[in-house]
């Protein structure tokens, strides 16, 4: 590239990028003006762009009145169990297929990989009535089992990835120095497979505690995850804008101090699929 | 040291995630078929039973599928393409190199990470025909001389909820496609800078073929999410006012909240017949990907 000139930068560069960046991020700082505002600040003719009074008082009723501490309670279970679950199988399943030839891998491996592609509606009729059935229904079990079905397919084909790229010569030299494929596995794949396994984690955790339209359906009030909770706050005579729009700050502060820490390692394992092809 | 039966590992090692899947997606799968020939209303279990094709009869007899399907149309291809639009652009910017760029660009992707309920809320927020900066702001610079309800009024409510799920999807379209242009060789441009190239020459000579399997990849995959979303439109019309905002998934998913799953099963089925002429070229795809 060669150098442009600073008129150029700015008109074609800096500004449409100001724009974007503009539209990307006014939303999340009108949310968090909106839950520092007092009460009579919210509604009144003439919008102030920074509060008057600037408050922590939602944030204090959305613990004090609304008990937000249960759903935050309920996400965490829910995503942390997803996201061990789908770890788990995940990483033994993308193993397989990295390391070993057998008969049928094609078949399961595209088995695996498309079923993410179902519309969520379509198998959220079916998991209701087999919930139903186990006596599942309104409890934590229910999301964990219906979020594997997208958690799944997305961790065997980045962990998949990533093993790919791993040079198999790595574990040949444990096993011809004697250890079995469990060692091999063990001592040498795994520790080095640590960072790659907390971005597929974060990415799992992260759709886990996000996710809306099977956790509104599969909860009752007794387990009711965040998502559901703050949507929950739209349903009482009007709505509390204030406080949900602290419960909305405190949603996602985890998830973007996560994806920030891990985000490297998943962009890239993300894109490498689509890229290289 | 000796790897007894070692063909029998592999089928091991993928055995826990082939119940898991087989249990909550194939098996789901089957019986949404047999539902969607029954009448299965969870309201009334003393009727529950086969009826043959009467719902499907139902379906395509029922004005509202037919508006929902082109809503859904609608929907995935002014919300998609605008995404793919901007996501393009924001990824072109993106790859320049400028002060802070690592943080404008993990900053950048927030909404990403952002719950769909607290998109939909949000935007609700700004859109609010009384408190909402929206109005706010269209008031001020005169484009509106008086708030617009912008989610109660069926002209404006469909393309609010599209200008949202646009807002949703910048990031990973930005995403993929800087990845795939941070892999073009720069010897590529600056060749095409010695023989005078232009630069929408290079644009559509150079970048767009480099990028054709990402963008080819990226845009299906989009295409497949924004289909199915629920989430969106659902807080913030719960697909109306009227019909007005209501594509396929919210149409099933609305039905299914009542129960009522033997329709919202043959619906739910009709999505995916049409999400399967998407699906198949991505699969095709996906296959040739697995055999190099």
């Amino acid at each position: 590239m060669h150098k442009r000139s600073l008129a150029t930068n700015i008109f074609l560069l800096f500004l449409p990028l100001l724009i974007l960046l503009l539209f990307i991020l006014f939303p999340f700082y009108w949310t968090f003006i909106t839950s520092i505002k007092p009460e009579q600040e919210l509604y009144t003719r003439v919008l102030t762009y920074w509060p008057q009074a600037p408050t922590w008082q939602n944030y204090r009723d959305l613990f004090v009145k609304f008990d937000f501490v249960e759903p935050i309670k309920n996400s965490l279970l829910v995503a942390a169990m997803a996201t061990i679950v789908s770890l788990v199988v995940s990483l033994l399943a993308a193993y397989a297929f990295s390391r070993f030839e057998f008969k049928g891998k094609k078949i399961f491996m595209v088995m695996f990989l498309t079923n993410n592609m179902f519309p969520t509606v379509l198998l959220l009729i079916p998991l209701y009535t087999l919930m139903r059935q186990l006596g599942l229904l309104f409890t934590p079990a229910s999301l964990v089992l219906s979020y594997t079905t997208f958690t799944i397919p997305f961790s065997v084909w980045l962990l998949n990835g990533y093993l790919h790229d791993l040079p198999h010569s790595l574990e040949e030299v444990a096993l011809v120095d004697g250890a079995n494929r469990a060692q091999a596995f063990l001592r040498i794949i795994l520790p080095l497979m640590i960072p790659c396994l907390i971005a597929t984690g974060v990415y799992i955790f992260m759709t886990s505690w996000n996710e809306y339209t099977f956790a509104v359906m599969f909860t009752n009030a007794d387990n009711r995850t965040i998502p559901v909770a703050l949507k929950k706050m739209v349903g009482q005579f009007k709505i509390e804008w204030g406080l949900l729009t602290a419960g909305g700050i405190i949603t996602i502060i985890p998830v973007c101090t996560m994806f920030f820490f891990a985000q490297k390692r998943l962009v890239e394992g993300l894109t490498a699929g689509a890229v290289k092809g | 040291m000796k790897r007894k039966r070692p063909y029998l590992w592999p089928y091991l090692l993928i055995a826990p995630a082939l119940l898991i899947v087989l249990t909550v997606v194939f098996y789901p799968i089957i019986n949404t078929i047999s539902m969607s020939f029954q009448n299965y209303n969870l309201l009334q279990p003393k009727r529950i039973g086969f009826i043959g094709l009467d719902n499907y009869i139902e379906v395509l007899t029922n004005e509202k599928f037919w508006v929902s399907l082109w809503k859904t149309i609608v929907w995935v291809v002014a919300g998609v393409g605008l995404q793919f639009v901007f996501g393009f652009i924001l990824a072109g910017l993106l790859n320049n190199k400028f002060p802070l760029r690592g943080l404008v660009r993990s900053v950048s992707l927030i909404p990403w990470v952002t719950p769909g309920v607290l998109i939909a809320l949000m935007w609700t927020w700004m859109y609010d025909g009384n408190s909402g900066v929206l109005n706010d702001l269209l008031l001020k610079v005169g484009l509106v001389d008086k708030a617009v309800p912008f989610l109660a009024q069926a002209k404006t409510a469909f393309p609010a909820v599209i200008l949202t799920i646009i807002w949703q999807g910048i990031p990973f379209f930005a995403l993929m496609i800087l990845a795939g242009l941070q892999g073009i060789p720069g010897e590529l441009y600056e060749a095409a800078d010695i023989d005078g190239a232009s630069g929408s020459q290079k644009l559509f000579r150079i970048t767009i073929p480099s990028l054709k399997n990402t963008l080819f990849v990226t845009t299906l995959l989009r295409i497949i999410w924004v289909a199915n979303s629920v989430d969106v439109i659902y807080n913030m019309t719960s697909g109306g006012p009227g019909y007005a905002t209501s594509t396929l998934s919210i149409y099933t998913f609305v039905e299914a909240q009542s129960l009522n799953m033997g329709y919202a099963s043959t619906l739910s089925l009709m999505l995916t017949l049409v999400l399967l002429t998407v699906a198949i070229p991505y699969l095709r795809n996906m296959f040739k990907a697995q055999e190099n």
